[in-house]
């Protein structure tokens, strides 16, 4: 297995440094290799040609757990939500523009 | 002895019979977090005035007549692990990321611990995001064993674990993903519980892997683990996969003693690379446990050599998504202050998660984990209990591993099970051994004991049988 670094660290919105990615190649390489293990498991085999092994996503049995839709008062204040953040204006978090305004 | 080193139950016996004040052991725990905390660097940070104000107002209620009935902490300082969120005092989760957040709002285990009356003495260090077995990981440096400094504490809950051991408080939080809490509580001679999945609220403490992550804590005693979950168990409508099964009064299990009961020992856990004095002590604590009238039956987990490799693809890619949401925008600094061990995980994840990997990864682990589900489900049906060792080392030296990250994972691989399955596991001490892997130093080992989805309270009662058996906890680290 053979990991492209470069496009996994832009998907990962990472900057990854040329010394880092040479290094995270073969560490994740390795790691790789071993997760490999899991290819000998045989899966108990289920009706019509699928899997018997259902996915564990949830370990309780929880499914589907709502909450009556009624507004409830904000605990935090609007000067509290922003207090983290270096980038604000008029009391809303400001970030830089997605589409850039051209001459044409 | 000191007033930090008394266990929750002995604190409060005293302080209901007025022999000394709630100021009194914090000021207690303060003092020995000034004289040790530089060399074992347990706290990134102490609220010393926050504490000293808490402390007065639970002495204060207690002259009121507030009892320990209707508020079980009241006056008793603990610490918390840095990655709980505490309204206005910052919270780091050992990252540059987040070096100078300031939370906004209680966890929602902080708010209870504080409602209980606990005095909050500060925040504990642990690997960077939880990504770590060793406490190595923290971008503010490695925390060190008490019991010897040249070794790790074990992680990620590294300063929690160390600082309860050096006695700078009287019971520490922490989270349990693949072993974060059972494992330092083995190297650092301490009682750690990782609940059942769901059990305890994960509301407000900051996420590494959701299907995973379970809040639990350290203790000197099992009893003290029990009164501690008496006040962090239970459903919380801000968390939703918190069941509604109810919690228990787990103090109740105390000192009940554990004739007939089954307890189910793992084959495949006692093969390969587990350090032979390490089995040793878990084979002594099996026979001790024989004459305290339980009966032992071998069982077989057949799936748990898939486990770490199930494991760190299923938390890697739950990684890479829970850390997508640090942007640096509504609070923290941008992604380029990620340590190397969270661009590590979140690029594995990112990768198992990619198109054209996913079956093969994340959707095959998934699967595999229904299995060694099931291998624990089956196992149940025969025993009330599961004993088996924690790590399959003693403590390492620092610097050790740092190198192998892939070496560092394969110590968890008797840890990483009870999170895939969902069940609670109980860390207790099991003495001290010289060992291959601790050359020269005596170090602290644990046996861990896991149970069904829910039975804490069997694991209580199993731990504290065997406590008492034993009294390893009374032994202290000399600093």
């Amino acid at each position: 297995m053979k990991i492209n670094v470069p496009h996994i660290a832009k998907l990962a919105n990472l900057t990854i440094s040329p010394q880092e990615e040479s290094k995270l190649e073969k560490q994740l390489t390795e790691i790789l290799t071993y997760v490999e293990k899991l290819k000998e498991v045989n899966l108990p085999a289920g009706k019509a040609g699928t899997s018997g092994a259902e996915e564990t996503s949830q370990v309780t049995g929880l499914e589907n757990i709502t909450r009556e839709d009624i507004a409830k008062d904000c605990e935090l204040t609007q000067q509290e939500a922003i207090s983290g953040s270096k980038s604000t204006h008029n009391g809303l978090f400001k970030v830089k523009g997605i589409l850039v305004a051209t001459s044409e | 002895m000191n007033l930090n080193q008394l266990t929750i139950a002995e604190a409060i016996k005293e302080l209901k019979e007025k022999k000394f004040s709630s100021i009194d052991i914090t000021k207690a725990c303060l003092e020995q977090i000034k004289k040790h905390n530089y060399e074992i660097n347990a706290f990134i940070t102490v609220d010393e005035k926050g504490a000293l104000e808490q402390a007065k107002i639970a002495d204060k209620l207690a002259s009121q007549g507030e009892t320990w009935e209707a508020k079980p902490l009241l006056g008793i300082p603990i610490a918390l692990k840095d990655i709980f969120l505490t309204k206005g005092l910052k919270t780091t989760a050992a990252s540059k990321v987040l070096e100078n957040y300031i939370p906004q709002y209680d966890a929602t285990v902080t708010k209870k611990l504080k409602d209980a009356g606990a005095v909050i003495l500060g925040k504990t260090n642990l690997d960077a995001w939880a990504h770590g077995s060793s406490g190595e990981n923290s971008d503010f440096g490695a925390t060190k064993n008490p019991w010897n400094k040249e070794y790790v504490p074990g992680g990620s809950s590294s300063g929690s674990a160390a600082s309860l051991a050096a006695d700078m408080c009287l019971a520490s939080t922490g989270t349990d993903t693949g072993g974060s809490i059972r494992l330092p509580a083995s190297f650092n001679n301490l009682v750690g519980l990782k609940p059942t999945y769901g059990r305890v609220s994960r509301y407000g403490i900051i996420a590494m892997a959701s299907s995973l992550d379970t809040i639990g804590h350290f203790t000197k005693t099992v009893e003290d683990s029990a009164i501690l979950l008496n006040v962090t168990a239970g459903s919380d409508p801000l968390d939703a996969t918190t069941p509604g099964v109810e919690p228990q009064d787990y103090t109740k299990s105390i000192g009940k003693g554990v004739k007939g009961l089954k307890i189910g020992v793992p084959k495949e856990y006692f093969t390969g690379g587990l350090d032979s004095a390490i089995k040793d002590k878990v084979e002594t604590a099996i026979k001790k446990l024989e004459e305290l009238g339980v009966e032992i039956v071998e069982i077989s987990l057949p799936n748990t050599e898939y486990a770490v490799s199930v494991y760190y693809i299923i938390m890697s890619s739950e990684v890479s998504s829970n850390l997508a949401r640090y942007d640096g925008i509504r609070f923290g600094n941008d992604r380029s202050s990620f340590g190397e061990e969270a661009k590590r995980r979140i690029m594995l994840g990112t990768f198992t998660l990619s198109t054209g990997y996913y079956d093969a990864y994340y959707k095959k682990a998934m699967q595999v984990r229904t299995l060694i589900k099931q291998d624990f489900d089956k196992a149940f049906e025969k025993v009330d209990a599961i004993i088996s060792p924690v790590s399959p080392t003693a403590p390492w030296k620092l610097g050790e591993k740092v190198n192998d990250p892939l070496k560092m994972y394969l110590s968890d691989i008797f840890t990483v099970t009870a999170n895939l399955a969902g069940i609670p596991g109980l860390s207790v001490p099991a003495g001290f051994i010289r060992s291959a892997s601790s050359g020269q130093a005596e170090l602290p080992v644990g046996i861990q004991i896991l149970g069904p989805q829910f039975s804490e309270e069997k694991l209580f009662q199993i731990g504290n049988a065997y406590e008492k058996s034993t009294d390893f906890y009374k032994q202290k680290p000399t600093l």
